[in-house]
């Protein structure tokens, strides 16, 4: 692996470092390489397989079909299992239920009943993965926490600081997901796939013969296995003990005129053409959610275009806070073109972001992630 | 790495005596127990022996003993046994158990309750033990079954059974124990305790694990699980597990002579263990230290740690014990017994079970009193609920 010593080009990158790493492993292939790496490396490896979600119990989204491939399935953690017998090193399942709960679901529901569009990953990682779980390896022995994520984490000699880049690999980039981390946590993990592409993961796996090494991804959240999140958010509330009933309101235009219903704001977000439920002479979107008066708002697709947007709970992270307004290009969403922005700091951990050229459906409730390069120089949550 | 097994309430290893009389019926005895010619007489033979070694260490008659795949059939077994024995006598059907069990009986109680029986779950003290009075007022003219573990598989504790068996008899009650953590641990004489069924498992008493037992007093009504052949008088069809069986007897009979020096030998690794943690780790103690507790285990509280990254940890040190019950996939769930003896959240998450066995060593102790102080401080140390709780202190 010529590309290893590159890793993480932490200082004593080229010095194998002493100490028990931590694997987080999900069952997949991404996960299962990263603990065949670092053995690789001479390291020595625990696994820890996080249980998240009891997919039993919300039974009506499991349907009658062969069981769906899903995330933290008795399935995975089998894997992980198999994996860690595979290549002879402890792994055990850890129980993060409640914290997955608390943490990523019920805010993931509410947002979405507030009209916004929530990233469950992003909680994920900052809240759970590199929160309960990074400080379950330290306990345990850890030094550090590897995960099988497509980024990079540089140590800035001059800066001092610990700085989060792109994955090599564009197409599997996950950078966009992390920007919640802190100097902290980033210290303590690594990315051992940042650069690595896909296809060269999968040769390593099968390479070492790993029983996951044809594993097919995981695409959908891992909580809703079917992808209907709108049924998840139902039944959710339901077990909660509130369920949604009458959530109906109307379709205005920005004038607004009444153009229809809608079956409740979390059925939709911003672009949305389909589902609208009635028919108009041109494409209409969804341009807005307003919650406080139960509507959705829409308009043809030139409206859906803003140049300016702010977002809050901001993380600079491989740079610290700036004074001055900052040149930079930044992602609104994880299928989004990096644009060119002006990015100022406004007190009480905001930013404002001014786009050279309007943007297309800026959705409150995702993260906006400003780039210089490769470098992640801040996140936040668009407002 | 030299490896310490402090979780004999998990699962035993098999006794290399009790092994050694089972590999026989593995080979060259292999016949099946209920086959008329030379080899399935020797199979029934070393199976009516086995019947008579079980029924031996409980002080039942060996006609009493019927075989089983282990606790938790047996379990399920004597409860919807005698409720649906019963069910078309007395409508509207009454359980009384209580809220410490193995999950075999209380899952058992909650199907029960979707086939309309009613059911009471009986509060523990804060020592983790029932009151026979609980029992006496509990009981109603449809009380059809009174089913108590006998000693509890987290803490170790032991309830009164004799007591509620006094109760369970004066109103004619079946009266089934999950014995299953006890049989093997301390004496169990199913008259004194006038008990009409019993569980036991193989596999906690040093036999393999798939084979158990119920103890069946004679004349108690139950209806059978499984249908099929003639096996155990019809009363458990299925062809006899004969080697598990020859194994289970053997423990039995190794386990009855043997009870008084592992008592002995046991409780006192077991009070070292445990002084050796109080003077050693601030911040802990002993759950159930004041009931009469099993000598084999201890399950104590680390204030301010999470147990299953002490267990992670210490199992990384080469130190096998236990947390709560475990799911599945393998992770942690909140416990139900330490819950029930009114524990919060926080302090059931942070207590830990060792349960000791017949091989443990007295250098064994001494090694895990070097590895656990030593992990509970790692973990404290990263622990953000105990900074915070001793800072309070100030």
């Amino acid at each position: 692996m010529s590309t290893q010593t590159e890793l993480n080009s932490l200082p004593a990158a080229s010095e194998p470092r002493p100490g028990l790493v931590a694997v987080a492993m999900s069952g997949g292939v991404d996960s299962s390489t990263v603990a065949a790496l670092l053995l690789q490396q001479g390291r020595p490896v625990v696994g820890l397989t996080m249980q998240l979600w009891n997919q039993r119990r919300l039974p009506e989204l499991q349907g009658n079909g062969p069981a769906q491939h899903r995330c933290c399935s008795l399935d995975d953690v089998y894997d992980a299992k198999r994996v860690a017998q595979h290549l002879e090193f402890p792994h055990y399942v850890v129980n993060f239920e409640e914290q997955f709960e608390q943490r990523v679901i019920r805010p993931f529901v509410e947002q979405y009943l507030a009209g916004r569009t929530p990233i469950a990953c992003t909680n994920c990682n900052t809240d759970v993965k590199f929160e309960p779980l990074l400080r379950m390896a330290r306990q345990i022995g850890a030094e550090r926490l590897a995960t099988g994520h497509y980024a990079r984490i540089r140590h800035d000699q001059t800066s001092g600081r610990y700085q989060l880049l792109r994955a090599r690999d564009d197409s599997k980039d996950q950078s966009y997901f992390l920007w919640g981390l802190t100097q902290e946590q980033l210290s303590r993990s690594e990315f051992p796939l940042g650069e690595l592409t896909k296809d060269e993961v999968r040769e390593l796996a099968r390479s070492v013969n790993l029983p996951v090494a044809e594993k097919p991804e995981s695409m959908e959240l891992c909580f809703v296995p079917n992808g209907n999140y709108v049924q998840f958010i139902h039944a959710y509330s339901r077990e909660a003990g509130k369920p949604l009933t009458d959530q109906e309101g109307e379709i205005v235009t920005e004038d607004g005129a009444v153009l229809g219903r809608h079956a409740g704001v979390h059925n939709y977000t911003i672009g949305q053409r389909k589902g609208l439920g009635f028919a108009a002479g041109k494409p209409v979107y969804v341009l807005a959610i307003d919650p406080e008066k139960n509507r959705v708002i829409v308009g043809e697709d030139d409206a859906l275009r803003t140049t300016s947007l702010e977002i809050e709970v901001v993380n600079w992270i491989s740079i610290p806070e700036q004074a001055a307004p900052l040149r930079a290009q930044v992602k609104i969403r994880h299928k989004h073109e990096l644009a060119a922005a002006t990015v100022e700091a406004l007190p009480d951990l905001r930013a404002r972001v001014t786009f050279d050229v309007a943007q297309r459906a800026i959705t409150p409730g995702q993260g906006a992630v400003v780039y210089d390069g490769d470098v992640v120089l801040a996140g936040g949550w668009i407002k | 790495m030299q490896r310490i097994y402090f979780d004999h309430n998990a699962t035993t290893p098999v006794d290399p005596a009790a092994l050694e009389a089972m590999l026989p019926f593995l080979s060259g005895d292999f016949g099946n127990a209920s086959s008329i010619h030379t080899f399935g007489q020797r199979a029934r033979a070393a199976v009516e022996t086995a019947r008579e070694q079980v029924a031996a260490l409980i002080n039942a008659r060996a006609q009493e003993i019927v075989f089983t795949s282990g606790g938790t059939e047996s379990d399920n077994h004597s409860v919807f046994g005698v409720a649906q024995a019963l069910l078309p006598v007395r409508s509207g059907a009454h359980v009384i158990t209580s809220s410490v069990e193995h999950e075999a009986v209380l899952n058992s109680c909650q199907a029960l309750e979707k086939l309309g029986v009613a059911v009471t779950y009986l509060p523990v003290s804060r020592d983790g033990l029932l009151d026979p009075g609980d029992v006496r007022k509990a009981v109603r003219l449809e009380t059809v079954l009174i089913t108590v573990m006998h000693a509890n598989n987290e803490q170790g504790v032991i309830q009164p059974l004799a007591e509620i068996g006094q109760i369970a008899g004066a109103h004619k009650i079946p009266f089934h124990t999950d014995a299953v953590q006890s049989v093997g641990k301390i004496p169990v004489d199913v008259r004194d305790l006038r008990l009409d069924l019993l569980s036991l498992s193989g596999h906690k008493l040093y036999a393999p694990k798939g084979i158990g037992a119920i103890y069946i007093k004679s004349g108690t009504r139950l209806r059978q699980l499984l249908f099929g052949g003639h096996h155990q008088r019809g009363f458990r069809p299925g062809t006899e597990n004969v080697a598990g069986i020859v194994a289970l007897g053997k423990a039995a009979e190794i386990a009855r002579l043997t009870l008084a020096e592992d008592t002995k030998h046991i409780s006192t690794l077991r009070d070292r263990l445990e002084q050796g943690l109080l003077s050693r780790i601030p911040d802990c103690r002993v759950n159930g230290l004041s009931a009469p507790r099993t000598p084999n285990t201890s399950n104590m509280t680390f204030a301010g740690i999470e147990g299953e990254a002490l267990v992670i940890a210490l199992d990384l040190k080469g130190l096998a014990c236990s947390t709560g019950a475990a799911c599945s996939s393998g992770a942690v769930e909140p416990s139900h017994v330490l819950t029930a003896i009114g524990l919060p959240a926080a302090e059931a998450r942070a207590s830990l079970r060792f349960s000791l066995g017949r091989h443990s060593t007295a250098a064994e102790i001494d090694a895990a009193l070097e590895l656990i102080p030593a992990a509970v401080a790692q973990l404290r140390q990263l622990s953000p609920s105990y900074k915070r709780e001793a800072s309070a202190h100030h």
